[in-house]
């Protein structure tokens, strides 16, 4: 537990600098806007600025106004699509052709299920026929039945394709590392388990062991390593060029937190229960402690849902806005400087990314280990 | 608010997804990777005990080896000690012994000596006698040849007789 200190105070330091960093620059990306639609200069830079500008209006699908809206495209970028956007082409005519891997589009919608591939919507120009309905997209990047029926939407969409990637990445490494152990006469890893092993036995010694106790770890230790490797391997992929933002995204966080809830909740044991319902307080205080720790049941997983959504995308704002800040002052010259910041939020990203992932697997644990831990322990926590 | 809003379809992907996960890896990987490492762990701790305890063992016959070299040359030193007691004990008899010989070889030839001189001395004083003896008859033949001396010393032998005359 002693090295948590100090950890902790480095996850604190870097949480503070990267919110303080993506409050400053999105707010500088934002407000930049009204600036950046002066008078259009006609030098160099133009063109770069007109790219940018045409790029970020096809995605927005919406005005045609032609400026720079920084704003936008960061939260294009951070947010979900129903394509893998990889580049836009530009042909002689000066038009804007994006490149980009269609997924599966899957609907329910009037009581049946409808496939189709998310080239059929062409950016937004076509509206696909299925069965008797007829789907489009709206500006926002949803899919809607022109009718204006619900439509439930279960595409395999750029995260959740990005999610699958990992996935399957996750299951090649780890069962291929756990092959290289019995290959060995005496136990030893190889290859990649010899990298995953430390990292394994570190969530195993100073995650599962000292939150949850001796007696109990081994139970909830399978969870703990598979949250721990999939949110930093998707950290990790959201970082790469094109990547998606899957970690960065409410829903997959939340998902995540639920599973810790879920756990939490059904391994509570009596002392955990009566703690919330008859707490070690006057009765006359039961009216104000009784809703605070039920409150407190749901407040944890809502603060990690948010602690890894809003670290991830932050981080992702911060780098689009510097990328942005290129073409809000239209000039090259601006380029080294956004680049040198961007290369060292990529580096802080990097850390932030096993570091997000190790809290949430370390409060995951805490809970665990708050949840199921014997009366006299907790009270010895205590003091 | 398009940030915040969960969208239906990464609910569901990811919640199944991270389900498999888990079942997958919990049997195919974090299973047989903990079993390794514990199975591995272990043979590293009985490892380390059997080493502990050969060292002891070790340890112990060292000091076995050193007990019995020091006993050992206790009883080198002890009879080394004997053997010289033995050996002047030896030296001292043999010479106590060839001393006595000595002594007893000398007053052997002393008590020879003695003797051969007595026995010569004996021969010598009868030679003596024996000289004395005849030298005292010629003498007397040649005074006796004279009968107013063989009377002269009848008289005188009588006298010295002291023949009471009665």
């Amino acid at each position: 537990m002693q090295l948590t200190v100090p950890v902790t105070l480095a996850i604190r330091c870097s949480l503070f600098l990267v919110t303080l960093l993506s409050v400053v620059l999105s707010s500088a990306a934002l407000f930049a806007n009204p600036s950046a639609s002066g008078p259009t200069t006609q030098n160099g830079t133009h063109e770069v600025a007109t790219e940018a500008k045409e790029h970020s209006t096809d995605k927005s699908h919406s005005d045609g106004s032609g400026e720079f809206d920084a704003s936008k495209v960061i939260l294009h970028h951070i947010a979900d699509s129903h394509d893998w956007h990889l580049y836009d082409h530009r042909d002689e005519k000066g038009h804007i052709h994006p490149i980009s891997i269609p997924l599966p589009v899957i609907l329910w919608c009037g009581g049946q299920w409808h496939f189709m591939m998310s080239s059929a919507f062409e950016h937004g120009h076509a509206q696909p026929q299925s069965g008797s309905l007829t789907f489009q997209l709206d500006e926002h990047g949803h899919i809607k039945e022109v009718s204006g029926l619900p439509v439930m939407d279960l595409s395999i969409t750029k995260n959740v394709a990005s999610m699958l990637l990992s996935v399957v990445l996750l299951l090649s490494i780890f069962i291929s590392a756990a092959r290289s152990y019995s290959r060995s006469s005496n136990r030893m890893p190889s290859g990649l388990a010899r990298f995953l092993e430390p990292i394994i036995l570190f969530i195993r010694d100073d995650i599962a062991r000292p939150n949850i106790g001796e007696k109990r770890y081994a139970r909830y230790l399978p969870y703990l390593l598979t949250a721990f490797f999939f949110i930093w391997i998707n950290n990790l992929l959201g970082l790469l060029p094109t990547g998606a933002n899957l970690t960065g995204n409410i829903a997959v966080s939340m998902v995540l937190a639920v599973f810790t809830f879920l756990i939490t909740n059904f391994s509570g044991n009596k002392h955990y229960w009566s703690h919330i319902f008859f707490p070690h307080v006057p009765k006359w205080l039961y009216p104000i402690m009784v809703p605070v720790e039920v409150v407190g049941i749901f407040s944890k997983p809502i603060a990690l849902t948010i602690r890894l959504f809003a670290n991830i995308t932050a981080g992702h704002i911060i780098i689009l806005s510097l990328i942005s800040l290129i073409f809000i002052f239209k000039t090259l010259a601006m380029a080294p400087v956004s680049i040198a910041f961007v290369l060292f939020m990529e580096c802080l990203e990097i850390l932030v990314a096993a570091l997000q992932a190790y809290v949430f697997t370390l409060l995951s644990a805490l809970f665990i280990g708050l949840a199921t831990a014997e009366p006299e322990h907790v009270a010895h926590d205590a003091h | 608010m398009d940030l915040v809003t969960p969208q239906l379809g990464l609910l569901v992907w990811p919640a199944l997804s991270f389900l498999l996960l888990l079942v997958v890896l919990r049997k195919f990987a974090w299973k047989p990777i903990l079993e390794s490492v514990n199975e591995r762990d272990q043979q590293i701790r009985q490892a380390l005990d059997t080493a502990k305890e050969a060292k002891e063992a070790m340890v112990r016959l060292q000091a076995d080896n050193d007990k019995l070299m020091a006993e050992a040359r206790a009883e080198r030193d002890l009879m080394l000690a004997e053997a010289k007691k033995t050996r002047n004990l030896i030296v001292a008899e043999a010479k106590s012994k060839a001393e006595e010989e000595g002594k007893r070889l000398l007053d052997l030839a002393r008590q020879d000596i003695a003797n051969d001189r007595k026995a010569a001395m004996t021969e010598v004083r009868n030679l003596v006698a024996n000289l004395s003896v005849d030298v005292a008859e010629k003498l007397l033949r040649k005074e006796l040849e004279k009968s107013d001396s063989q009377q002269a010393y009848l008289r005188q032998q009588l006298d010295e007789l002291h023949i009471p005359s009665n």
